[in-house]
């Protein structure tokens, strides 16, 4: 049961994910990749970190991918040619990039590997996991969490900087 | 067989929930125009029944007997996806709703809660995501019709949502850290023993009324009711992102708005209200009786928030776009923001 919702889940991220980048209209690539965040929200579940699961819905399905449509809507985009000529192109790096996973999946004996193993170790969750997670981003991952909302505030000084024509002179 | 029963079990509840969401539904439709007229100095809907009590049928049977438009030029595909899309995430919500104690009954061998069809420890951010969900059928029901006024209200909405959802979710923290839960059964059965228990008043806390004020504000834009109901604005866009349906799929729509309201009112209750607890203990009665009396309660509190949105409709007149972005940016936002300080504050003082 569980191996057949999870081969479910990735079939439908997999062939949802290419159709991202295969459909033509932006419109239906962005409702491809809604599919796509839902079955990622899916394989969450069935690793019981609902927490992860109603964020990745909450944040990427609900505000970002809302926010994605809504400028695509605006500069009413009907086709993007232009990046569908480079197809040989992605055609070569894709078949590449996918052997050299083969590859890895094959021999199994890479840093790669054992990492995955090594944090594949179930941790004891004393409490849920919101307040598990909570607490390592807190404490084990204080630094790594400060610099990535770091990042976020250079993000958004910068997005009001380059909207707000004149920001600058009027200061100076 | 024990997985049959628990299937059967939650397939009862959920048949239950959604019979008395969409028969809310009908009432609202009614009431609103009654409660419109009488405020207006008017009746109100008289023809169909006594006192037009069944306006709501007449209403129900016209839109399903219309004939069902998809105009030219419009993504076919997309204009049928758009009303769904909109209603599910209005009837999803429902599933973490307590509507009443915090029992759990054993039937033959499954425990079974039968006040709350699912009790997740994330309920509150479920409800949050969901409702965030509901943006995608009225922006793509504007941009797939085919018609100027149904993409400007279309993009005047999804801009709305993104704004005003943030509000919501801002105000929400503060009953969170007093609680320290997500989990929406947890939330209410904190808030038991008496009125100033609940999270309105939160004694020997912070109160949360502030929180409740930008949470309602928040929620009646979110809902695109009056006074924000830009992406629908009459008198400038026809009808906004569902100019062009009709028939069922305007129906959807329709129960969407509707089902949503519920949702919204039913969250408010749960968080700051105590949920299906009585304002004092002496009238929830004795043990045995929670479940009758929960109900009433909690009913009671859902009908009077329903009641406030009727009241702000016929009080207040429209926003002007760029006033709404204002003051849902301006306003709200730095108010929910240092609500959420000073209650972290208080929780950090009086634990």
């Amino acid at each position: 049961m569980e191996t057949f919702v999870f081969f479910y889940f990735a079939t439908i991220i997999v062939v949802t994910a290419g159709l991202v980048v295969a459909l033509k209209s932006p419109i239906y690539s962005a409702l491809a990749l809604l599919v796509m965040f839902f079955h990622v929200a899916g394989l969450f579940v069935t690793l019981h970190a609902e927490f992860l699961a109603i964020i990745q819905i909450l944040v990427y399905a609900g505000a970002i991918l809302v926010l994605y449509l809504f400028v695509v809507m605006l500069l009413n985009l009907k086709r993007e040619e232009h990046f569908h000529s480079q197809f040989i192109v992605g055609l070569f790096l894709g078949c590449v990039l996918f052997a050299e996973a083969v590859l890895l999946v094959l021999k199994g004996e890479t840093t790669l590997g054992q990492n995955i193993a090594a944090s594949a170790a179930p941790i004891e969750l004393t409490r849920g996991n919101t307040e598990s997670i909570g607490e390592l981003l807190y404490s084990t991952y204080l630094f790594p969490f400060e610099v990535a909302s770091l990042i976020l505030l250079v993000a958004m000084v910068g997005a009001v900087i380059l909207t707000k024509k004149g920001i600058l002179e009027v200061k100076s | 067989m024990e997985t049959g029963i628990r299937l059967a079990l939650t397939l009862g509840q959920i048949g239950a929930v959604m019979v008395a969401v969409l028969l809310t539904v009908a009432v609202l439709t009614l009431l609103e125009r009654k409660v419109l007229g009488w405020m207006q100095d008017r009746m109100g809907p008289m023809e169909v029944g006594p006192y037009g009590i069944l306006q709501p049928v007449a209403d129900g049977l016209k839109l399903f007997f219309k004939e069902d438009i998809i105009p030219a030029g419009a993504n076919k595909f997309m204009f049928s996806m758009a009303p769904i899309l909109s209603l599910v995430p209005a009837l999803i919500g429902f599933a973490v709703i307590p509507f009443g104690p915090d029992w759990t009954v054993e039937v033959s061998g499954v425990d079974f809660k039968p006040f709350v069809i699912t009790d997740i420890n994330v309920g509150v951010l479920y409800i949050l995501a969901f409702a965030s969900i509901g943006a995608y059928g009225i922006i793509l029901g504007g941009w797939s019709s085919n018609s100027k006024y149904s993409l400007l209200g279309g993009l005047r909405s999804a801009a709305q949502l993104i704004s005003y959802e943030l509000n919501v979710g801002l105000s929400i923290v503060g009953v969170l850290l007093l609680s320290s839960s997500l989990s929406l059964v947890t939330i209410t059965n904190a808030q038991a023993g008496g009125f100033w228990n609940w999270y309105f008043f939160a004694w020997g806390s912070f109160p949360q009324a502030i929180a409740f004020m930008v949470f309602m504000i928040s929620s009646v834009a979110e809902t695109n009711r009056t006074p924000f109901d830009l992406p629908e604005a009459e008198s400038e866009l026809v009808a906004g992102f569902f100019t062009e349906y009709s028939g069922m799929r305007f129906a959807f729509f329709f129960l969407a708005e509707y089902g949503n309201m519920i949702l919204v009112s039913c969250v408010a209750t749960v968080l700051f209200f105590g949920g299906w607890h009585a304002p004092l203990e002496i009238l929830q009665g004795p043990e045995w009786m929670h479940g009758i009396t929960g109900i009433f309660w909690f009913a009671l509190k859902v009908a009077s928030f329903l009641f406030l949105f009727f009241w702000v409709r016929a009080t207040l007149p429209r926003l002007r776009y760029d006033q709404l972005m204002r003051f849902g940016w301006k306003v709200l936002l730095p108010i929910a923001l240092g609500n959420i300080v000073v209650t972290s504050i208080f929780a950090y003082l009086f634990p």
